[in-house]
C-alpha cells in the first residue's frame, strides 16, 4: 500500500463529489435557507407566530430564522394589513433588503385589501413591491403559510441566474 | 352628587350658557354655548369634582347649521356622576376653545377630532393628525368623504387611492335568520334594512 500512486482511483473520495450545474445547486442552498424579514402587521402576524413555534416548526423547511434586519433577510413575510401610513414604511424596509429576495403576501389583506375597501387601506402590497406567492385566508392557517414557503421554495428551484449570467457574457464578448 | 345636581348647579352658576338641557335613561346632556365651554368644563373640575374626561366625539350634521358638534365626556372617580357636554361648531368657522389645559389627556382626543373631521381647536399646544399622516389632504369623517377615499399624494410620506367597492359596501342588518340572510349584503346609505323581509327571501 505504501506504493500507492498520486493520481490512482482513490476510493476515500469516492461518493462525497456530487456533479451538478452551479444554478441548481445554489438554488437548493438558497431556497432550503430562507431567512424571513416578519412584517407583522395584524392578525395574520398570530398565525405566522404559530408556523414558527413547536407545533408547526417552520424551521422544517429552514425558514425558522426570523431576522428583524432587513438586511439579513431573503424573504419578506407580509402579513396583516396593509395602511397607507404603513406602506412606505414597508416599501423602505424591502428595499433596504439585499438581492436575491421574495416577497410572501399572506392573506386577504396583504394580497388585496381584503375586507378593507377604505380610505386608510393600500389594496394589495403588490401595489408598491413585486410579490411572489400569494396566500389567501383570512387570516391563512399555519400549513397555507408553510405551503406556500414549500410553492416559493419551488420557485427558486427553477431559476436560473447563474446560466443568464454565462449568456449575458458570451453575448457581451 | 347626581347628573342632574350638576346640571342645576352648573345652570345657576352660568346661567346663559346653556341652551339646551336633554336627559335620557339618566344620561344628562347639556347644550352649551361655544364660549361659556371652558368657563363650564373649569368649575365642573374644580367646583363639581368632574375630574376625568372620558372622551371627545364629534358629530356631523351634514345639511344642517351649525355642521358639527363636539361632544365632551365627562365623569369623576370621586362620585361617580357622569355628564354630557356638546357645542355647536359652524362649518364655516370650525373652530372650538382646546379643554387641554383643564384636562391634558383631552390633548389627543383634540388632535383625533381635527383629523377626523377637521375641526380645529383654538389654543391647542400640539394640533397635528393623529391617525392620518402628516399631508392628508382629507378629513375621513365627514359625511361627505366617500368609504373608498380620495386620491392624494404626499412625496415620501404616504400616496392614497380610491379603492374598489365592487358594488358595496357589504353590511349586515341584525335579524335572526339563517346564516344566507346574515350575510353581508351591499347596501347604501338612506337604504333601510329590512330584517323580516330578509329572513323571508335571502
Amino acid at each position: 500500500m505504501s506504493d500507492l500512486s498520486p493520481i490512482a482511483y482513490d476510493s476515500k473520495i469516492e461518493g462525497n463529489i456530487i456533479f451538478t450545474k452551479l444554478d441548481a445547486a445554489i438554488n437548493w442552498m438558497r431556497s432550503n435557507s430562507l431567512w424571513p424579514m416578519p412584517m407583522g402587521l395584524a392578525c395574520c402576524a398570530i398565525e405566522l407566530m404559530a408556523a414558527g413555534a413547536a407545533r408547526y416548526d417552520i424551521s422544517r423547511f429552514g425558514a425558522e430564522v426570523m431576522r428583524f434586519s432587513p438586511r439579513q433577510s431573503d424573504v419578506m413575510i407580509v402579513a396583516g394589513t396593509v395602511t397607507y401610513k404603513m406602506a412606505l414604511s414597508v416599501k423602505r424596509i424591502w428595499d433596504q433588503m439585499p438581492e436575491p429576495k421574495w416577497c410572501i403576501a399572506m392573506g386577504a389583506c396583504a394580497s388585496s385589501g381584503g375586507m378593507y375597501r377604505s380610505y386608510a387601506v393600500l389594496q394589495g402590497i403588490d401595489h408598491l413591491i413585486p410579490v411572489d406567492v400569494y396566500i389567501s385566508g383570512c387570516p391563512p392557517r399555519p400549513e397555507a403559510l408553510l405551503d406556500g414557503l414549500m410553492k416559493l421554495q419551488k420557485k427558486i428551484m427553477g431559476e436560473h441566474a447563474i446560466a443568464d449570467q454565462k449568456k449575458a457574457l458570451f453575448e457581451a464578448l | 352628587m347626581t347628573p342632574s345636581d350638576a346640571a342645576a348647579k352648573i345652570a345657576v352658576a352660568f346661567p346663559s350658557a346653556i341652551t339646551a338641557e336633554n336627559e335620557f335613561r339618566g344620561e344628562k346632556t347639556l347644550v352649551l354655548d361655544a364660549p361659556a365651554l371652558r368657563g363650564v368644563c373649569r368649575f365642573a373640575k374644580e367646583a363639581l369634582g368632574f375630574d376625568y374626561l372620558v372622551d371627545i366625539s364629534s358629530v356631523d350634521h351634514f345639511g344642517d347649521e351649525p355642521r358639527f358638534e363636539v361632544v365632551y365626556e365627562i365623569s369623576s372617580i370621586g362620585h361617580g356622576a357622569h355628564l354630557r357636554l356638546k357645542i355647536p361648531v359652524s362649518e364655516d368657522a370650525c373652530e372650538a376653545p382646546t379643554v387641554t389645559d383643564i384636562w391634558p389627556t383631552a390633548n389627543w382626543h383634540e388632535r383625533e377630532v381635527y383629523d377626523m373631521m377637521g375641526i380645529r381647536f383654538t389654543d391647542h399646544p400640539d394640533l397635528r393628525r393623529i391617525l392620518m399622516w402628516e399631508g392628508y389632504p382629507y378629513h375621513p369623517l365627514r359625511k361627505d368623504f366617500p368609504l373608498e377615499g380620495r386620491p392624494s399624494d404626499a412625496p415620501g410620506v404616504a400616496f392614497s387611492d380610491v379603492a374598489p367597492l365592487a358594488g358595496g359596501p357589504f353590511v349586515t342588518v341584525p335579524t335572526d335568520g339563517t346564516t344566507q340572510a346574515r350575510e353581508p349584503r351591499a347596501r347604501h346609505a338612506g337604504e333601510l334594512p329590512r330584517p323580516g323581509k330578509l329572513i323571508e327571501d335571502p
